[in-house]
């Protein structure tokens, strides 16, 4: 049904200048993905994974083409509108954390709620949902320089889920972690799925990391491969 | 709140930079305000010159003194509304470091000219009275603890007929600045009679003139008249108005002003270049978390403010702390060097203008760093780590 799809691409171009050439990253691109899915971006490198998440979040806009997701039509949007766009509609989770080092756990998880009008008081009930569905409440005063990889990357996710976005986007999420510890944030991001109803788009070089999703879509030279 | 928590934890973040920053901040403020402040002592008496009122001197020098026939003299010149006369007599109090001005005077005449001065009239009359009778001013009352009927010897650069150098005064009164002036109130005044009878040299001569005339436009002509009427005699004289008389007292110094301005231009210069390069460090090694805060919504005008508020916060510290700390040190020094310059004191004007510099000199160093933090492209920068 029309109303289930949250990401709709048509023919999306992404090139690049670069000295006196340009380089085509994604080239006609097309791709519908519903509401409450978690789909796996894979792909060799220079595929375009990064370029086509980068998209998906507002960071960049494409060459042409139209990009729509859940009703916006981000691609016509200004820079400024695209990032009260991005707060209100996007959780990023990255390879390497990007954590404030200089902040404690529940300071880094309660930064997008800034932008929010939310009371103190509102902000740090929001901030304990989040470090409880990350499990990570015992290490609220903590800084990142006190934690483990596994669970900055909690952290990272408490924080990009903390304002109730539309969309998760995951670049590597278990890019710098063991095995064991990937599976327990891929787990994670599974239940943020199933149970909370996330809409979680990941960029992975990982198989197995891939078999959490429900989904894999395969980049190949900037096109899918089917 | 929040912001301002996250900017001050961003200003922890390499505790010793921060602190050496700030600490070359404090000392370019501690100049900022001594300097400042020495300004505007030696600018202070320039400042409350009467436009009104003419100074003769000798031609030659200060130090040179005037034939006191010369008052009647001047007296008789058209425009001149009233002259008295002053004369440095260079005494101390007990010790040679306890110096201040002291002038033998004709006590009317010089109140009558000076009328940003009260006397209560009683104290005048007492004073009038008393032939070693002195009047002083509330500063020097405060210094040395003197109090009405004490009795103060000086020992000055006059030997008296007797061949003592210790001349004794008796406080008669106490001047003070009248209601909304500024005057130096750091000053003795005592009988010229008296004076002019008892020292052993220099009879019948006075230091300078002082003569007001009837408004400021005739002040040129008067004073080129004086100037006539004694030229080519033995005690020639040079008569300018009051303001330009002091200013070139106070430039015996040097120019001052333009001292203190090359060296604060110097120091502020430096602090450009040291705090500037703080800034623009400490935002360069934090580029991937501005563009991690700009991928979650943050506008490109809250980072700006951000960093800007940062370096605002860093040079408001120092400046405040350095202003503070010269506060300190010139009250602690007022004692001693109001001897010399009587109006040595922190202006209020210091501290305002200080604090103004301090913001201006955040805004400087931080613009630059805050703009580029602005426009960062999220997607190279993120493509950094």
């Amino acid at each position: 049904m029309e109303q289930d799809i949250l990401v709709d691409l048509k023919q999306i171009e992404k090139s690049y200048r670069k000295g006196k050439e340009t380089v085509k990253v994604l080239s006609g691109l097309d791709l519908e993905i519903k509401r409450g899915d978690f789909l796996a971006l894979m792909g060799p490198s220079g595929s375009g994974k990064s370029t086509l998440l980068n998209l998906l979040g507002g960071l960049d806009s494409p060459t042409s083409g139209s990009l729509r997701i859940d009703g916006d039509q981000i691609d016509k949007l200004s820079q400024g509108q695209l990032t009260r766009w991005r707060a209100r509609h996007v959780g990023f989770i990255f390879q390497f954390y990007n954590l404030m080092p200089v902040l404690t756990t529940e300071r880094n998880v309660e930064l997008p709620l800034l932008l929010t009008k939310l009371s103190k008081k509102q902000r740090r009930q929001h901030v304990d949902t989040a470090l409880a569905l990350v499990g990570l409440q015992d290490r609220a005063k903590h800084y990142p320089s006190e934690l483990s990889g596994g669970q900055e990357q909690r952290v990272a996710i408490a924080r990009a889920i903390v304002s109730d976005p539309t969309l998760l986007l995951c670049d590597e999420p278990t890019g710098d972690l063991d095995r064991a510890t990937a599976d327990e944030i891929l787990d994670l991001l599974r239940d943020l799925n199933e149970q909370q109803n996330k809409t979680i788009i990941m960029v992975t070089h990982d198989p197995k990391a891939a078999d959490h999703a429900k989904h894999t879509l395969n980049l190949n030279k900037g096109a899918l491969e089917h | 709140m929040a912001y301002l928590y996250f900017v001050w934890r961003n200003l922890l973040r390499k505790k010793t930079r921060t602190l050496l920053t700030v600490l070359s901040i404090v000392v370019a403020f501690i100049l900022y305000a001594a300097l400042g402040t020495l300004n505007y002592a030696f600018s202070m008496g320039v400042d409350l010159a009467g436009a009104d009122r003419l100074i003769t001197i000798h031609k030659t020098s200060l130090i040179q003194q005037l034939p006191y026939s010369y008052v009647n003299k001047v007296r008789s010149v058209e425009g001149v509304a009233d002259v008295t006369h002053a004369t440095w007599f260079g005494g101390y109090y007990q010790d040679p470091k306890n110096q201040f001005p002291q002038f033998p005077v004709v006590a009317e005449e010089y109140f009558a000219m000076y009328d940003t001065v009260v006397l209560p009239p009683e104290q005048m009359e007492a004073w009038r009275k008393n032939r070693l009778g002195a009047v002083v001013g509330r500063s020097l009352v405060e210094r040395f603890g003197w109090k009405v009927g004490d009795r103060v010897p000086l020992k000055a650069l006059y030997d008296k007929k007797d061949g003592e150098r210790v001349w004794e005064f008796v406080i008669e009164g106490i001047y003070e600045a009248r209601e909304g002036q500024v005057v130096d109130t750091s000053t003795m005044f005592f009988h010229y009679d008296y004076f002019d009878e008892a020292r052993a040299f220099g009879e019948g001569t006075v230091g300078w003139l002082i003569l007001r005339v009837d408004s400021p436009e005739v002040a040129n002509r008067v004073a080129d008249e004086i100037d006539m009427l004694f030229a080519n005699s033995s005690a020639e004289t040079k008569t300018s108005t009051e303001k330009v008389f002091v200013e070139s007292f106070a430039k015996q110094f040097g120019d001052i002003g333009a001292i203190v301005s090359a060296i604060l231009a110097a120091v502020f210069f430096t602090m450009l270049l040291v705090a500037g390069n703080t800034m623009a460090q400490s935002v360069r090694e934090r580029i991937p978390e501005l563009a991690v805060m700009k991928t979650i919504g943050f506008s490109g005008a809250s980072i700006l403010l951000m960093v800007l508020a940062e370096s605002i916060l860093l040079a408001v510290a120092g400046g405040l702390t350095g202003v503070g700390l010269a506060w300190l040190f010139i009250s602690g020094a007022q004692a001693n060097l109001q001897a010399f310059l009587p109006g040595f004191a922190m202006p209020t004007s210091i501290v305002f203008s200080g604090a103004l510099l301090s913001v201006a000199l955040g805004f400087v160093t931080g613009i630059f760093p805050a703009l580029q933090g602005m426009r960062l492209s999220i997607v190279s920068a993120l493509g950094r780590r």
